[in-house]
């Protein structure tokens, strides 16, 4: 090898050149992404005649957006005035936002809506993120009842009382604990019905008569906008899941009765569209209840659009439960687990998990559905956007009540979305 | 499992029927019937006692009455004179076409997005990921009534078609007219007469019903052609031809049969200060349609996405590895599987696309809702029966549907030992 002679030997490295303009930044970003074929290119340029077309149709209209005028043709005076052509008339939102958000509720209460709301985030904490103080949870059990107080008003002492029930069939349990679980369970299930049913309505006016403490009283029909969204969806929401783990194991149940009733349930109620059953309670409600019984509107559709979730629900819940395998079942039996302790501890916590998505999209489904409550005459944001162009002042406007009322459905139900991404990652204990 | 366990033969405590697992179900569900019988019992003491009291009965007798109201949308003969019964199916027709034309949109709609969303190419799947968020997650019902907004706010009136200097202009060959009283459509006439088959309650033209029959054979007789030429080639390897045969057999006798009876298209044209001649599509029928499928489009691309994605790479790899074509792979290993995961879902889109028909209401679209459920009880004062023939009707199309899905989930299902 040594006496051979080379012409030539490298001994260095090259210098490093700069990549060719086609390999680098944007221009490969562009070609590995938006036109790596004819049909990418194709469909490249449709989309940024799409975007295109779409900026120069909305973006002036959004550009010259007028936000402070009393009515519709005063906006369009201004707009003229202007001499830009068209524009967007948010001044609607403007003026009438109030009305939007809280229907006709009075306007010196508004603060009650709001507080709770505020209060509701901070019950929802604790229920929502792990990193909040647990103790916080005893404020989430007694806001339900201090969101009717602030929402209604009324005396103070019909939410306590309520609440009362709660306890009373908590202390009953536990004191007749030694008695066996059977009676106790009976007792938490009796004693708050029989307080509720005798107890409670005499004491509320005995001691609403010793101590009148109290807000004023503000009617149901008063409320409107995305109050009555809020209440309903919110209600819904909280209790459509508990009632649809009772569906689903209802029809998981061994026993044909049960398993029965529960599948007549939930078939029934997915068959019909949720406007009949909304129909149904503000029609027919009065033929099955005994004659003379009045019921809150709001109560009734509440009532409805809860039966209406759980029923989803409890078929989300299924899903979860059949997609356990057999052996979790199996394994809790062999701990000597009862039914209701196997359910709690094992079998639950995973089926909720696995059926998170499916679970938040029934509430997703449900927060949306409550637009449809405008068929009976609630005025929910819908209904107010047609009540607002039936007023002089706002006759013919459309997109900007459109596009607001998308805009805070959107923002509710898209952070639901988000929220269930961040459930599902936080709960994921399989190795990836 | 009856095994004798060896424990000694207790005699029956009435005690047992709490503590001991196996009398325990029975007790419950005694005790779940007696409440539920009750329950029963009590509302419907509590209706009879209330119909009494407002003297009104229970009965079906009013939906042979005359209805007295016009239904603008009529796929069957209707007039105002004829029954409510007549006005409940005129108005279930139109659910069912409605429901038809949304689940065609959503799906086509959602199949596109669904796969442009899995696409390389950025902007386009950037589209599809907003239009499938944006309509997600807005009530359907606000997209019902913006469609509808814009059906009437943002469409030319007919007189602006008018004159030289016309401002809006037909379009697809001056055969469609979008106007803001709806939209106008050629329409298929014949030459020739063949009159009705009389089936009592509708009257469709024997045209109709031949050409549906010709249809029906012929798909028929092309998958006999196809299932023969299976059988060929499993027997000798060798694929006979088919494709101008198919053609041939799915197309050559409904097309004679269409020249035969003098097929023309009758086109609209403006009159007077509207438009006449062709299919005139109600503004309500096209906010519907637009509402729904574009809104529910939305949901089946998210399911036709998630079909795709369950399919492993593994599987492509699989199939290239054994000389297939990429459009074989897709035809022969993907789909199958991804469809064995769309289908279920979609199915259930479409029951939701059938339920949401019932928003008619919101634009004014005559359904079964607005008919049988609405003016009817309007005028007759019968809640009751009214509601409950109306959600039975909507059950019964429900659990044919689900019944579908079911068939449908057995027949894919995997064959496992």
């Amino acid at each position: 090898m040594a006496d051979h002679s080379l012409a030539y030997v490298r001994r260095e490295m090259l210098e490093q050149q700069v990549p060719p303009v086609s390999q680098i930044g944007a221009l490969r970003w562009m070609r590995e992404n938006l036109f790596s074929s004819v049909l990418n290119t194709v469909l490249t340029i449709l989309s940024i005649a799409a975007v295109w077309w779409m900026v120069v149709e909305i973006g002036p209209w959004l550009m010259n957006s007028v936000w402070n005028a009393r009515s519709l043709s005063e906006c369009r005076a201004i707009l003229a005035e202007a001499g830009n052509g068209k524009g967007a008339c948010w001044a609607v939102i403007n003026d009438r936002l109030h009305q939007l958000t809280f229907g006709f509720y009075p306007p010196q209460h508004y603060w009650r809506p709001i507080l709770a709301l505020i209060l509701m985030f901070v019950a929802l904490a604790p229920v929502l993120f792990p990193w909040v103080p647990r103790k916080l949870l005893a404020f989430s059990a007694i806001y339900p009842f201090l969101a009717y107080f602030l929402l209604w008003g009324g005396t103070i002492w019909l939410p306590v009382m309520a609440a009362m029930g709660f306890v009373a069939g908590y202390v009953a349990m536990v004191a007749l604990r030694p008695l066996g679980a059977l009676v106790s369970g009976i007792a938490l299930f009796v004693v708050p019905l029989l307080w509720w049913l005798f107890l409670a309505p005499p004491l509320t006016g005995f001691l609403n008569a010793a101590a009148p403490i109290g807000i004023e009283f503000v009617r149901s029909d008063r409320f409107g906008g995305f109050l009555i969204s809020l209440v309903i969806g919110v209600t819904g929401i909280a209790l459509s899941l508990p009632i649809g783990v009772a569906l689903a194991l209802g029809r998981q149940s061994s026993m044909p009765l049960i398993k029965s009733v529960a599948v007549v349930f939930i078939e029934f109620i997915r068959g019909v569209p949720l406007i009949t059953l909304l129909f149904t309670a503000s029609l027919l409600l009065n033929y099955f209840l005994p004659p003379g019984t009045t019921f809150d509107l709001i109560l009734r559709v509440i009532i409805m659009v809860t039966l209406f979730a759980s029923a989803y629900m409890a078929e989300v819940i299924r899903g979860g439960l059949a997609a356990l395998p057999k052996g979790q079942y199996e394994a809790a039996d062999a701990l000597g687990l009862d039914y209701w302790k196997a359910q709690r501890l094992i079998i639950m916590p995973q089926a909720l998990k696995i059926s998170i998505p499916g679970i938040v999209n029934t509430f997703i489904g449900l927060f949306k559905d409550t637009t449809l409550v405008v068929f009976i005459g609630l005025l929910d944001p819908v209904g107010l956007s047609n009540a607002i162009r039936a007023s002089s002042d706002w006759q013919g406007i459309y997109w900007e009540l459109f596009i607001f009322i998308g805009a805070v459905f959107f923002i509710f139900c898209f952070g639901m979305s988000r929220y269930s991404m961040y459930l599902e990652r936080r709960l994921r204990t399989d190795h990836r | 499992m009856s095994m004798d366990t060896g424990a000694p033969k207790q005699p029956f405590r009435l005690s047992m029927l709490l503590y001991d697992t196996r009398y325990r179900s029975y007790t419950i569900q005694i005790v779940a019937l007696m409440l539920l019988m009750l329950g029963a019992a009590w509302l419907i003491d509590n209706t009879i006692t209330n119909l009494a009291a407002l003297g009104k009965d229970f009965n079906f007798a009013y939906l042979s009455n005359p209805a007295g109201y016009d239904i603008n949308q009529r796929p069957i003969e209707y007039n105002s004179q004829m029954t409510h019964g007549r006005a409940a199916l005129v108005g279930l027709l139109n659910t069912l076409i409605l429901a038809v034309m949304a689940c065609v949109l959503a799906t086509v709609l959602g199949v596109i997005a669904g796969v442009l969303r899995l696409s390389n190419n950025w902007i386009v799947a950037r589209l599809m990921t907003v239009y499938v968020e944006v309509f997600r997650n807005i009530p359907t019902l606000l997209w019902i009534l913006v469609f509808g907004a814009i059906m009437t706010e943002a469409m030319p009136a007919p007189n602006a078609f008018r004159g030289a200097d016309a401002t809006a202009s037909m379009i697809m060959f001056d055969s469609v007219a979008v106007t803001n009283r709806g939209v106008y459509i050629p329409e298929p006439l014949f030459t020739r007469d063949l009159g009705n088959l009389d089936l009592g309650v509708v009257k469709p033209s024997w045209i109709a019903v031949i050409f549906l029959a010709l249809v029906i054979g012929s798909v028929y007789a092309n998958a006999r052609l196809l299932r023969h030429a299976t059988a060929v080639q499993n027997a000798t390897g060798l694929r006979p031809v088919t494709w101008w045969k198919s053609i041939l057999i799915l197309f050559g006798p409904a097309v004679a049969f269409l020249l035969a009876m003098g097929f023309h298209l009758g086109y609209p044209e403006l009159r007077g200060f509207n438009f006449a001649g062709g299919i005139h599509l109600r503004n309500s029928l096209i906010a519907m349609w637009l509402g729904l499928g574009i809104y529910t489009g939305a949901f089946v691309a998210e399911n036709v996405r998630a079909g795709i994605l369950a399919i492993s790479k593994g599987q492509t790899e699989a199939s290239f590895a054994l000389g297939m074509q990429p459009g074989l792979t897709m035809r022969l290993v993907v789909l199958p599987q991804a469809l064995r995961v769309i289908v279920p879902p979609l199915i259930s889109q479409y029951l939701n696309i059938t339920k949401n028909t019932s928003l008619g209401l919101a634009v004014g679209y005559m359904d079964l809702r607005s008919t049988l459920g609405g003016i009817s009880i309007n005028q007759t004062g019968r809640e009751l029966e009214g509601m409950l023939l109306m959600m039975l009707i909507y059950l019964a199309i429900s659990l044919t549907i689900s019944g579908v899905m079911n068939i449908y989930n057995n027949r894919i299902k995997l064959r496992e030992r």
